[in-house]
């Protein structure tokens, strides 16, 4: 099944779905060395990132968030690919800087077409998300 | 979002990595704001020097863009860095801090920036006309540029400011366009403010009110450039206001038929006052947020002429104002009275908190606002003639 999206970040991504249904902040909410949601009561809380698709409604936080998701990518531990119901500065910016294909406004609920643990695949420059 | 040759050029990766990277960003930014079009840009300020607020991710995104060989199109200024480059020692700045910031400071140079760092461009030498486009970022001078200069620029992050310099264009959207530069809350004033604090606390409440939509001030007609400086600063920090218009001086008044309206009077400033800060000693007081101009550090020296300060005292301004107040004998008045004047930096982006104070007075409604969040402080809020020796 293909879905067609917004492209926000170009590239291709590939992994395990990892779904949040809370937003995410970057900064103080995700550990920059091993990419495990260190933020309390997150819905990630434990879980790490690194090589996921990752799907989250937004980012929040502090715009510093856009750095530290460099880092979780020279680290070798950022999400493969992101997808956002809209996606707002902080993370398309972040995802840009660190050449992470990033998605928004998929035509259907990611919620609803995808599942923790199933393989997707994220074309950023065609906005497509497959599975 | 209609892009020219040029900038589709850009975006496919044919002018370096650097320049796609930043036409990425920008591309992105107008499709998530709706802007159909990219504008050109005559001027730019980047937020995210001090390395306080930027941390080391924030320096390895700058060590990373910059060897992608990024440089920039256009007249580019900094915000205040961590530390008065040439003072940063007698300031007694942790030299961990000291080394990274100038790591910060090269990875900015290198991209052909100008290392005027300071959050006033437009007191030294970057002036933008009415109607000019640029893509600034600091809360202060986007404020200022706005409302007192009419020049139209939408509150830039870092990284769109510095995706506009290298690019030469932002997204046109937001405080670009006519439709969206008119206020929708107005405020009359039952009496003309007079004091900084004054202006910082009218300031502070009229932002928190207005929840940051635009507003207009009726009954301001005294204020002097300096005074509105201090008033945008307080709108900005208490409620991310973009833009201000006060009847009869600043260069724009578009006013909604549906505005909201309050008035604020002596009562309100002097309630506001009191939420501002602690009736407290100090350890330090700082002064020029945002930076001093050459005339408010000309009447701190007159004031402190002859005369000790209770504590120690930084007046924060750009280097080149610092220069002038050095050679019109202004510094040497004030380090005489117990003071510094510092460059380059401000008591909000240096690391105070790691420098041993604790209680920081200011006159700033600004500074006020974050001297408490972002440097632990508790704050004192009163003019400077407050902590002069009797």
């Amino acid at each position: 099944m293909q879905v067609k999206g917004r492209s926000i970040s170009r590239g291709m991504g590939e992994g395990k779905v990892l779904l949040s249904k809370d937003a995410i902040s970057f900064l103080g909410g995700v550990d920059p060395k091993t990419g495990v949601v260190v933020e309390k009561g997150h819905c990630l809380e434990g879980k790490c990132i690194a090589g996921r698709v990752l799907v989250f409604p937004r980012g929040k936080g502090s715009t510093v968030g856009s750095y530290v998701m460099l880092q979780l990518k020279k680290g070798g531990v950022a999400p493969s690919a992101i997808i956002n119901l809209e996606a707002e500065p902080i993370i398309a910016v972040g995802a840009i800087i660190s050449g992470i294909p990033m998605v928004d406004k998929p035509e259907k609920d990611p919620f609803t077409f995808l599942k923790d643990g199933i393989n997707a695949k994220v074309d950023g420059k065609k906005g497509e998300v497959s599975v | 979002m209609e892009l020219t040759s040029k900038e589709q050029k850009m975006l496919e990766g044919e002018l370096g990595e650097a320049a796609r990277q930043s036409m990425e960003i920008l591309f992105a930014l107008g499709k998530i704001y709706g802007a159909q079009n990219l504008i050109p840009v005559s001027s730019v300020q980047v937020a995210g020097v001090s390395c306080k607020t930027i941390g080391e991710a924030g320096l390895d995104y700058l060590r990373d863009l910059s060897s992608k060989g990024a440089k920039v199109k256009v007249k580019t200024f900094l915000n205040p860095a961590g530390m008065d480059r040439e003072q940063w020692q007698k300031m007694r700045v942790p030299e961990g801090f000291a080394k990274k910031q100038i790591a910060v400071l090269d990875a900015y140079a290198s991209m052909g920036i100008d290392m005027t760092c300071t959050c006033a461009p437009y007191l030294v030498g970057l002036r933008p006309k009415k109607g000019e486009h640029i893509a600034w970022s600091e809360s202060s001078a986007v404020v200022f540029a706005n409302s007192v200069l009419g020049a139209r620029t939408n509150r830039e992050g870092g990284p769109s400011a510095l995706a506009a310099a290298i690019c030469g264009v932002t997204p046109n959207y937001g405080m670009h366009l006519d439709k969206n530069r008119v206020a929708d809350f107005t405020v009359k004033l039952g009496s003309e403010p007079k004091s900084a604090t004054d202006f910082g606390a009218l300031g502070a409440f009229v932002g928190e009110a207005s929840k940051g939509k635009n507003t207009a001030f009726f009954g301001l007609k005294k204020a002097t450039e300096d005074q509105l400086k201090g008033l945008g600063a307080a709108l900005a920090s208490w409620g991310s206001n973009a833009l201000f218009f006060a009847k009869g001086i600043t260069p724009e008044w578009r006013v909604s038929d549906s505005a909201e309206e309050i008035s604020v009077g002596q009562n309100e400033i002097t309630e506001m006052k009191g939420k501002m800060g602690v009736p407290e000693k100090p350890d330090l007081i700082t002064l020029g947020c945002p930076h001093a101009s050459l005339q408010e550090i000309g009447s701190i020296a007159a004031l402190l002429r002859g005369k000790k300060l209770a504590c120690e005292l930084w007046v924060c301004t750009a280097r080149q104002t610092k220069e002038k107040a050095d050679k019109a004998g202004y510094s040497a008045t004030i380090e005489k009275a117990g003071g510094k004047v510092v460059a380059d930096t401000c008591m909000v982006v240096c690391p105070l908190e790691e420098m041993g104070y604790r209680k920081t007075a200011t006159h700033s409604g600004k500074a006020a606002k974050y001297l408490g969040s972002l440097c632990k402080q508790q704050v004192v809020f009163d003019e400077l003639g407050a902590f002069i020796c009797k």
